[in-house]
């Protein structure tokens, strides 16, 4: 009992990864309708940045990681904010085509710029044994600690997301030119300005996700596809348009690949794209869309 | 002097030319009502004024300066608020959030939340409900309140009465005089021929893209408009 109880909390803990990486997703596709295919990618890209930084800063371990992610947020924001108002804005239209290729070429852009950078060798972050650490519960479970920060920040930002979306000018911005982007033009709003500040805000989830995915585990710079697939099933299974779903969609699909996992280790992630296909089937609107 | 004039403009839907050399002109504090048959260009006209289709730079004069070819953003900095056919609220805000993007263009006036609450009372009770729950009437009243929430000088409604019953058409038309009271000029495109005479002063009738007749409303006979909106 024990040991499938363990079983599912892992997951949780997993879940909360796969849900950091795919609410930058859900902001970008929420509020453009723009399948960014290089996400993945930006996210390994997030993670070199940190590795770099933390052995560029030659800080303590236990805080190197942390100082790096500070200074990643806003390089992050600028990043994504330029990304879109000098790139994507110009693949924008009734067309999704060339958003597709234009994603698509720079996520090969990404990728091949870190392999020639960093060459093909999986680096990992180091954060001073907190990968490793872990927190003994009651009944013989254990939970790490990274785990569970991780879970943490993604439930923060998910609650953080949700607020800026319902509460303030700027979400209220971001569901209008989601809704009628002529009509918000004739409001005044520049949504071109509006644009390139959800891609800022999706960037400071993806820079969250890369450099809490390079503490956890090792990262190479071919890893990006793989991180992108998990992103899309976790935002189509928790339901477009609302960051809640997404989080329950990343917890989700950690629970399926831990249940997997338990299995056969060979098992976990084929058994995530079986649920993921059998939501697509039997609810493709997601577990939590958009309410009204 | 006009608020608003347009010198010979022209409009494009990619080849397709909509508008042939349009002369038109609205005084301040005044009400101009343009109307035509489906597809004669009055929309056209409309969305070509708020720089949502393209314009020649001087073809469009607004209080004493050009402002054909800016995008629409900053033409309702300037003054000119929409109310575009088929009110176009957005279906995932609420009514009074709806109302609050009006605001986005930060002009400072007379016009507020209350303000707009005071003129529609009914917008009041269903301020927290999303604008897709509302009924045609109150819809046009929220996109109507929406528009003025920018404190524009020209007010520009494109077919207020489209889809609505004619009670809530007359309580709808009815307030345009008391938002006008205020100074504002309006440029109101209708269907509906007695009612664009009789809310306007001047009035222009369009057919495939040109003028075909225009005048003081209270001048203009019903048999020229007929000519005119036909062409026969």
């Amino acid at each position: 009992m024990a040991d499938y109880l363990n079983t599912i909390v892992q997951g949780i803990l997993l879940g909360g990864l796969y849900a950091l990486f795919a609410m930058g997703q859900s902001l970008i596709f929420g509020v453009m309708r723009l399948t960014n295919t290089a996400h993945g990618d930006f996210i390994i890209l997030a993670a070199f940045g940190a590795y770099s930084l933390v052995v560029l800063l030659g800080l303590p371990q236990a805080v190197a990681p942390w100082v790096a992610l500070g200074i990643l947020l806003p390089v992050g924001f600028a990043t994504g904010y330029g990304l879109q108002r000098f790139v994507l804005n110009g693949t924008l239209g009734r067309d999704p085509l060339p958003s597709l290729v234009v994603t698509f070429g720079v996520a090969i852009v990404v990728q091949n710029l870190l392999q020639e950078v960093y060459t093909a060798d999986p680096r990992s972050i180091e954060s001073d044994g907190l990968n490793t650490a872990s927190v003994a519960l009651d009944g013989g479970l254990a939970v790490g600690t990274l785990p569970v920060i991780i879970l943490s920040i993604a439930v923060a930002m998910a609650i953080a997301m949700q607020w800026l979306f319902d509460h303030t000018p700027l979400g209220r911005a971001f569901r209008a030119v989601s809704d009628d982007r002529d009509a918000a033009e004739l409001m005044g709003l520049n949504y071109r300005h509006v644009y390139a500040l959800a891609t800022g805000f999706a960037f400071l989830l993806i820079v969250c996700a890369g450099t809490l995915y390079g503490m956890k585990t090792t990262v190479a710079p071919a890893d990006g596809p793989a991180l992108l697939l998990f992103s899309f099933e976790a935002v189509i299974i928790g339901g477009m348009g609302s960051f809640y779903g997404t989080l329950a969609g990343g917890i989700v699909l950690g629970v399926t690949q831990a249940i997997g996992f338990r299995f056969d280790p060979g098992w976990g992630i084929w058994v995530g794209h079986m649920v993921f296909l059998a939501i697509l089937l039997v609810r493709p609107q997601g577990l939590l869309p958009k309410t009204r | 002097m006009a608020l608003l004039s347009t010198f010979g403009l022209e409009s494009f839907y990619g080849d397709f030319q909509a508008l042939f050399g349009i002369d038109f002109e609205v005084e301040s504090g005044e009400i101009a009502a343009i109307i035509g048959a489906n597809g004669a260009g009055k929309s056209t006209f409309l969305k070509t004024v708020c720089g949502l289709l393209k314009a020649g730079p001087d073809k469009i004069v607004f209080d004493g300066q050009a402002i054909g070819g800016i995008a629409p953003g900053r033409i309702v900095q300037r003054g000119i608020a929409m109310v575009p056919e088929g009110r176009r609220l957005f279906a995932s805000l609420s009514v009074e959030e709806n109302l609050l993007m009006g605001a986005c263009a930060k002009r400072s006036g007379a016009w507020d939340l209350d303000a707009i609450y005071a003129l529609f009372p009914m917008l009041k009770d269903r301020s927290g409900s999303p604008a897709t729950a509302l009924s045609g009437g109150e819809q046009q009243m929220t996109a109507i309140g929406r528009a003025l929430m920018s404190n524009p000088r020209l007010l520009i409604c494109d077919e207020l009465s489209l889809g609505l019953g004619p009670m809530i058409i007359k309580e709808i038309y009815a307030a345009l005089p008391r938002i006008c009271s205020e100074g504002m000029t309006a440029i109101v495109v209708e269907q509906d021929v007695s009612m664009a005479k009789q809310i306007s002063s001047r009035l222009y009738c369009l057919q495939e893209g040109r003028v075909t007749l225009s005048g003081p409303s209270n001048q203009l006979t019903m048999e020229q408009i007929s000519l005119a909106y036909f062409g026969v």
